[in-house]
């Protein structure tokens, strides 16, 4: 059995920041990850990040991607692709599957940073090629530089969907419409300017009733949904579309959690079921940390923040960094979390995280 | 009533018109200011570290909006290119015979040519009329965002915030 002082499951931004954060300090770490590129969702992010110039504000996704894995490159990290943690067992141990090899490897610190899933909304003909994932979208035209489509009907108006949509625009797709059931538009208003002023047309309060078409998309039917979320009969509009982007939200990818036996609760402000956790990111199951959009979905910047912290707790608890040092450096990251956990979007994310952190005593 | 900007996406002239980021219609005779269209409460703060005159102020709490001081505002462009959210345009109602300018960011490819006709849109995206491309800027340092400045009539310098090119 291969050991270690720290594995952390996933190398997007997250598990990223906090290996790098605990092998700065001498942690010996291995990061798995299923992909076969290192990055997460980083390197579909080809837009400009806001925040402070702490959290990288105005840099592009990759970019940030980019130096993270030099980083990791430089603080002795050892990023294992193509490696699928299987199962999360007692004491630490783990059962990964490399290739077409299945390893046992044990840790006696586990970082979790699985990340999240894409939701789906099902309606008749949601199975027709064409019905696509913003993220699919996001990696074809980002990672690949592939179009998806030549015209495009967004299902979602949070940031992703938005941003996604600009990305298309600039793919060269044209955007038919951003629909949302929601009555309000949930991304950010200066997202929601940009594709805007390029003449896509927002529909609040409507959904997605049919996508029409044999053998793949051909068009799609909306339809208006009342303060119940029931359509409204008679209120059907037909959009000419090859491509349907579904962005209705994201899901914590829990299930290693759960299978480990962390406490999880219902938060919907994160995005469903998530894992309770202190303020150093730690599980219910010690030795079990959680950073990144598996602790509740937020964004890069924030998921690089709480990683770093799990990161720096682990360092500390594995006798790596003194108690001053340790609440001195964590107490910079909280500020800096802070500052992106503010403001209208921002504060209801801190207070379901202080929710989260406020139930741990009584759950573990 | 005009639906609001939480519904069509875009900010209407009544929105941003107590905006704190909005120079007067004396500074913007002046010559070249900038125009900051952020009157949402997110975390942000480029364009304040970004502004060498000091123009631009954020403050402490990063969610709070940016204050343009337009007197201060010595037109360097850094704000347009740097703003994450695209929301800052330079403009300049000084021109002679009732023109403007407006400078925008811009990340579509291809870019216009110096010259070019192209057509002004407003911020719904609706057509105003036709607009020459005077000046575009894309150094290593926009990382990618440049800036286009068209001129216009003058009654389209706080409208036309896009531009489609003609094909």
């Amino acid at each position: 059995m291969l050991r270690y002082e720290m594995i952390c499951v996933g190398a997007g931004p997250a598990g990223l920041a906090a290996a790098i954060e605990a092998a700065k300090n001498g942690v010996q770490v291995v990061v798995f990850d299923e992909n076969d590129r290192p990055g997460g969702q980083l390197f579909k992010q080809i837009h400009k990040f806001f925040g402070s110039r702490e959290h990288r504000a105005k840099e592009r996704g990759f970019n940030i991607g980019q130096a993270f894995l030099d980083q990791a490159r430089e603080t002795g990290v050892e990023v294992t692709l193509n490696a699928v943690v299987l199962g999360i067992y007692e004491n630490g141990a783990m059962n990964v599957m490399i290739g077409d090899q299945v390893k046992q490897v044990r840790a006696q610190k586990i970082v979790v940073a699985t990340g999240a899933a894409e939701n789906m909304v099902p309606f008749p003909g949601w199975t027709l090629p064409g019905v696509i994932g913003a993220g699919a979208a996001q990696t074809m035209a980002n990672i690949h530089g592939i179009r998806p489509g030549n015209k495009i009907l967004m299902v979602g108006s949070g940031n992703v969907g938005i941003i996604v949509g600009y990305q298309m625009l600039q793919a060269g797709s044209r955007v038919a419409a951003i629909i949302d059931a929601a009555p309000k538009i949930g991304g950010y208003a200066v997202h929601a300017a940009k594709v805007a002023r390029a003449g896509v047309p927002f529909l609040m309060s409507h959904t997605i009733k049919q996508a029409h078409g044999k053998e793949c998309v051909t068009g799609a039917t909306v339809i208006q949904v009342d303060s119940s979320w029931q359509p409204v009969a008679g209120t059907e509009k037909e959009f000419e579309v090859d491509t349907i982007c579904i962005a209705v939200g994201l899901n914590p990818t829990t299930q290693l959690l759960g299978m480990a036996g962390c406490k999880m609760t219902h938060v919907p402000t994160l995005g469903g079921r998530i894992p309770v956790h202190d303020l150093d990111q730690e599980t219910t199951v010690k030795g079990i940390y959680v950073a990144g959009d598996v602790s509740g979905i937020e964004e890069a910047s924030t998921a690089i923040i709480e990683g770093r912290i799990a990161g720096l707790a682990i360092a500390h608890r594995l006798g790596y960094m003194d108690d001053g040092t340790f609440r001195k450096e964590r107490e910079k990251q909280s500020q800096s979390m802070k500052g992106l956990r503010s403001g209208s979007h921002g504060e209801r994310r801190a207070k379901a995280k202080e929710y989260l952190n406020a139930i741990m005593p009584a759950a573990i | 009533m005009t639906p609001d900007s939480s519904l069509t996406g875009f900010l209407t002239e009544e929105e941003l018109k107590e905006g704190p980021g909005i120079p007067s219609a004396a500074r913007r005779g002046k010559g070249p200011v900038a125009v900051i269209e952020c009157l949402e409460d997110i975390p942000c703060n480029p364009c304040e570290s970004s502004c060498k005159a000091g123009a631009i102020v954020v403050g402490e709490d990063i969610t709070q909006l940016p204050h343009l001081d337009g007197d201060k505002c010595i037109a360097c462009n850094t704000c347009v290119h740097n703003c994450p959210g695209q929301a800052i345009f330079m403009v300049d109602e000084s021109l002679p015979g009732g023109r403007a300018t407006v400078m925008m960011p811009y990340e579509y490819r291809p870019l216009p040519a110096e010259g070019d006709g192209v057509i002004a849109l407003d911020r719904a995206g609706q057509v105003l009329g036709d607009a020459t491309v005077i000046k575009i800027r894309q150094t290593r340092r926009m990382d990618r965002t440049a800036t286009i400045t068209i001129e216009v009539p003058k009654k389209w310098s706080m409208r036309a915030r896009a531009i489609r090119l003609k094909t």
